[in-house]
């Protein structure tokens, strides 16, 4: 059945409209970086008025906090009644906390009492549906999860509490990560912030809505195939996705083991990287997580006063051509060229890479990822937990509980892999694509070598309009070209804003992914910092609160 | 069956009764396989016919056995597992299999499966790893059973064994085709049996605060077991008769044992034997139609289910109807001594294997096994081979051999400076027959190795006689103490001059029989010994006696 989809089809698929690029109008000479504010300065008491540079919301919050210059309690305040303003636009969260005043309150009395903050004190993270939360519903989207609450926290939101952290709600989802818009959710249809006609990508596309539209200051998300990256790039916010390993899974509903990592999102690269910071580490919990040592992250961003005219000098770029060819939305095409543009004025030389094996990641991610959620599905059996419908008969049972609990996308999925993984297929299928994998992680190896970064769009298109995928599931598989190879290499990735196409009442934002070598998400982080700290005249707030403020 | 079971729980929902379902509900034989290594027969019912006919046809057995290990925790995650708990009591997200849980390898499983690997004279896969087998059931929480597929953890080995003398004695080397580590499912609970006690309902609902009340209500599935680690143990066909099959499997838990990974219990199910029966007749090459015989929890019960389903193959056989042998399941029905369908087999199941990618690959170092090879016990077969060579007849080699705890008694024994034999004796005599009437095994028993050789030491040496030596033995076996201060209590008479007295006694008393012996039938002298322990009643010192009446009988000459 897949098999159709070897060659990608899909390429052509893509709308090839003219685009136009809004607001983004020429890279300011770096000479004049000394004048922009360092981001330890750029604290605001107003998130509603963002400043033109992105920057920490977290850092600012830490110093607001430590400052005395505002209250949790009044931050929290704010971001909750942005929640409330926009959900009904926008339907991010499929559960808000009742908590997060009270956890506020309380962390105002400890500073009150002096006591000492963790580095996450006060800071309002939204996680996705599919990771466990102790005190909140936890259904990955599906219907077979409804009403699930489970005894134990994920390690991820373990930490993060741990740290200070207030978990603000569970954001919307395609139904166990499987999809790219979010409209596979089995309870809602989230819209993007900057069009609400329009998905905000998937299957994270809950946290980055709710980033975007500061219903949160960050979230958490998953990434299976390009989950984090790919409505990073819809909804114009920062995307990580952290080498496979890096970050523990206990706690993450798996949709395919391999590939799964949980991500961060934040308005600006430090707020993605210090959450990262946060969660990263080996877990006695995750035998898949790595012993590996974490570096400190935060000590990436460094103050934009203090760099010179070329910060990222003699880093050597890979721009991946095939990333670039036909199917790709030519907007986004001169989006990244400028990007490139931009990375060679920090010093960086710029060069374009061949990965001949890059369309083969499309076929082997969905063999893979299908085969191994045929199997991590099928826990939900209806006997334990969650949706169980009553049967006379176990079959009966079984198939009752499976037909009305999951989604069409999950079942096609489980078919798909339950073939691929029978008796007389296995070795066509499953045992090919994993080949494919080899091959594919020797390749990015191998340009890896060569380069410090690859850098590619982080998906084909900006973001399309709500129902125009729907009835095409090949179309939508293709829109994870970008992304899926990354996962089946196990590297960390980082999407960020780079710019806009046409569409919506301000146009739509397009990401660049920076992709690099295995545990290297220090080196991302720092080549994102001080690329969005010197991109000029982008503005990625999204209209939809930019005119709530005016309002 | 599957669906049957689950009616039943579902149209009874108030009547569950947790205690009475987790014991098994067949009848065991009733001998405890923990102090008896040979195996019972039934008497031979099959007719005149069949004997012959049985006489041109072999049949060609193999066995897997499933061995639970007893590490602390399960395979996967930190829960203990204490066979009986109240179900659902030892459970975790990670065993019940909820949403987000991932295993995390419990690496004694590893140094067990090695351990049992080596000793099967096994190949080890110094690279080997996890794989995922995928069938739906209530009691397999994920769905899929962590189990190995095409890489086990050692393969191509050999296990020797003795039968036993009754039945003709003989030694057999039996192949090993695989040994791999899985997790153990679940126990369906049946729900006939007594009702619910209130305070047991709340218990488990206290336990199963996770659960919905649906599942309390209509499923009842204990997950005390999921996820304890298990050895599959897969023989070769290379057995031919029920003994075969019952001493190959006798001899796996004797091993378990002396390696100390399992129990080795049948009735507990920590060994469980599923076994897999053809027949043909002699000389055909190709085997016949196999049939797999569960629900074997004895050893007795391995034997007389495969004799049955022998004579039941043979006879379809020797009528010409071997069409009636269908690859099937069947089960041993105690209470009937036969086998009946369970299940027939509708195609080979597709289990779906693929590796398991929650956990990483299994790699060994020389090192490593090197360590646990040096740590490897003294196994059965080669303790069987050192008694043999001690002098043992084969009787007793395969008595002390049989418990390690037992072999272990015997060795300290003789380290001690007791001889062999009369150890021997002593163990298999009257210190198993005590085990047996007291129900205790060798390590509850109050009589220590060190004064077993003591005693043994001071008959050979004629401080005690022999009955005296048999009323110290009962007292220490159930009391304790040492042969020396018993001796002290029982106040044995060791004073010359006194026994001298004694001596002169009965020899004055006895002219007649002095005058024969001095006459050269010098054969009464037990006949005066005799008379003088009876005078002391018993606690003389039979050396000094011995010594002194030689001494008066031979005096004046």
């Amino acid at each position: 059945m897949l098999s159709t989809l070897q060659p990608p089809r899909s390429l052509s698929h893509f709308r090839t409209n003219p685009t136009l690029l809004l607001r983004y109008t020429s890279l300011k000479p770096l000479s004049s970086l000394s004048s922009q504010p360092v981001i330890h300065s750029t604290i605001t008491d107003q998130p509603q008025s963002p400043n033109p540079l992105p920057h920490s919301q977290i850092l600012s919050t830490r110093h607001s906090l430590l400052s005395r210059h505002l209250t949790a309690t009044q931050l929290a305040d704010s971001f909750l009644a942005r929640l409330r303003l926009t959900e009904p636009h926008l339907r991010s969260f499929l559960h808000v906390s009742d908590s997060v005043l009270a956890q506020a309150r309380e962390l105002d009395e400890k500073i009150q009492r002096n006591e000492e903050l963790g580095p996450l004190a006060g800071v309002l993270v939204a996680v996705k549906d599919n990771i466990c939360t102790a005190e909140m519903p936890s259904t990955a989207g599906s219907r077979v999860l409804e009403g699930y609450t489970p005894p134990y926290d994920a390690t991820a939101v373990r930490k993060i509490k741990e740290l200070g952290g207030i978990v603000v709600g569970k954001t919307n989802l395609d139904e166990f990560g499987m999809g790219s818009t979010t409209e596979g959710s089995a309870f809602q249809v989230t819209a993007n912030p900057w069009d609400v006609s329009r998905v905000p990508g998937g299957s994270s596309g809950g946290s980055a809505a709710a980033v975007s539209a500061r219903q949160c200051m960050v979230s958490l998300g998953s990434d299976t195939g390009g989950s984090v990256r790919q409505p990073a790039s819809f909804c114009g916010v920062v995307g990580l996705k952290p080498t496979y390993g890096r970050v523990s899974r206990f706690g993450l509903m798996a949709y395919a083991s391999s590939l799964d990592v949980i991500g961060c999102f934040g308005m600006s690269v430090a707020d993605a990287g210090i959450l990262l910071h946060a969660i990263s580490g080996h877990d006695r919990l995750d035998a898949t997580s790595s012993k590996r040592e974490v570096p400190n992250l935060e000590a990436e961003f460094v103050s934009i006063s203090s760099l010179d005219s070329k910060p990222l000098k003699g880093l050597r770029i890979g721009l991946i051509r095939e990333t670039l060819d036909d199917g790709v939305d030519t907007g986004v095409t001169s989006a990244v060229r400028n990007a490139a543009l931009h990375l060679e004025e920090l010093g960086c030389f710029v060069n374009e890479v061949s990965l001949p094996s890059f369309s083969l990641g499309l076929p082997a991610y969905y063999i893979l990822a299908s085969s191994e959620s045929s199997s991590n599905l099928s826990r939900y059996d209806g006997v334990r937990y969650g949706n169980h419908v009553a049967a006379d008969e176990l079959n009966s049972q079984y198939k009752d509980s499976r037909a009305k609990g999951f989604g069409s996308e999950v079942k096609r999925r489980i078919l798909t892999g339950t073939y691929a993984l029978s008796a007389g297929y296995y070795d066509a299928y499953y045992k090919r694509a994993q080949q494919v994998r080899t091959i594919i992680r020797k390749s990015f190896k191998a340009a890896l070598d060569e380069n410090d970064i690859l850098i590619s769009p982080a998906a084909p298109s900006a973001a399309y309009k709500i129902g125009e995928k729907n009835n095409d599931p090949l179309a939508m598989y293709a829109g994870d070209i970008m992304t899926v190879n990354v996962n089946l290499a196990g590297l960390p990735a980082l999407v960020l804003p780079c710019g806009f196409v046409e569409g919506g009442s301000a146009g739509l934002p397009v990401g660049l992914q920076m992709i690099g070598a295995a545990f290297d998400e220090g080196k991302l982080l720092k080549v994102g910092h001080i690329f969005e700290q010197t991109l000029q005249n982008c503005n990625f707030v999204p209209p939809l609160i930019a005119d709530e403020v005016t309002s | 069956m599957a669906s049957t079971i689950f009616r039943s729980l579902h149209t009874n929902p108030c009547l569950l009764h947790p205690t009475a379902l987790l014991r098994r509900k067949m009848s065991f034989s009733a001998t405890p396989d923990k102090v008896k290594p040979q195996v019972k027969v039934a008497p031979n019912i099959q007719n005149k016919t069949l004997e012959k006919a049985s006489k041109d046809y072999e049949a060609v057995i193999g066995i897997e056995t499933h061995v639970q290990l007893n590490t602390l925790t399960k395979a996967f995650c930190s829960c203990p597992y204490n066979y009986g708990s109240p179900p659902n009591t030892s459970v975790c997200p990670v065993c019940m299999g909820l949403p987000g849980a991932l295993p995390v390898l419990n690496m004694k499983v590893i140094e067990s499966a090695i351990k049992v690997g080596l000793s099967l004279n096994c190949k080890l896969s110094f690279n080997s790893k996890f794989d995922r087998k995928q069938y739906f059931y209530p009691d397999l929480p994920k769905g899929y059973q962590i189990s190995q597929f095409d890489v086990p953890i050692a393969t191509g080995g050999y296990i020797d064994v003795d039968l036993p003398l009754e039945y003709g004695g003989g030694h057999r080397k039996f192949g090993i085709t695989r040994v791999h580590m899985e997790e153990d499912a679940g126990k369906l609970l049946h729900s006939e049996g007594g009702s619910y006690s209130q305070e047991s309902y709340e218990r488990l609902r206290f336990t199963l605060s996770l659960f919905w009340i649906l599942f309390v209500y209509f499923m009842q599935v204990d997950l005390n077991r999921a996820g304890v680690p298990l050895l599959e143990i897969v023989s070769e066909p290379d057995m031919r008769t029920g003994i075969e099959a019952a001493e190959y499997a006798a001899e796996l838990q004797r091993l378990v044992r002396y390696l100390g990974v399992s129990n080795g219990n049948m009735q507990e199910g920590s060994l469980r034997c599923d076994v897999n029966i053809s027949v043909r007749p002699i000389g055909h090459i190709e085997f016949g139609t196999k049939v797999e015989i569960k629900n074997l929890n004895s050893f007795s019960s391995v034997s007389r289910a495969i004799d049955y389903e022998i004579s039941r193959q043979v006879l379809l056989h020797s009528q010409g109807e071997d069409k009636e042998i269908v690859q099937e399941t069947r089960l041993w029905e105690e209470g009937a001594q036969k086998t009946i369908t369970m299940r027939k087999k509708e195609g080979l199941a597709d289990y779906r294997y693929f590796p398991e990618p929650d956990l990483p690959g299994v790699f060994l170092t020389q090192d490593y096994v090197g360590g646990i090879r040096n740590t490897l016990p003294e196994l059965p077969e080669t303790k069987r081979r050192r008694y043999e060579k001690m002098g043992l007849s084969m009787q007793d080699v395969l008595f002390l051999a049989n418990d390690v705890n037992v072999a272990e008694f015997f060795d300290t024994t003789i380290t001690k400076g007791a001889d062999v034999k009369l150890a021997t004796n002593w163990i298999m005599g009257d210190i198993a027959a005590y085990m047996k009437n007291e129900k205790l095994t060798i390590n509850e028993i109050k009589l220590s190795p060190k004064e077993l050789a003591e005693l043994i030491a001071s008959i050979k040496d004629g401080t005690i006689s022999g009955k005296i030596g048999k009323e110290i033995l009962f007292e220490l076996l159930a009391k304790g103490g040492t042969v020396k201060g018993l001796i002290e209590e029982k106040d044995l008479i060791v004073d010359p001059a006194e026994i001298e007295k004694m001596v002169e006694k009965v020899v004055s008393d006895n002219p007649k029989q002095l005058e024969q012996y001095r006459g050269g039938k010098t054969k009464l002298q037990g006949y005066f010994a005799g008379q003088v322990m009876k005078l002391s009643k018993g606690k003389a010192n039979p050396g000094l006696l011995n010594k002194i009446l030689l001494e008066k009988l031979n005096a004046k000459s």
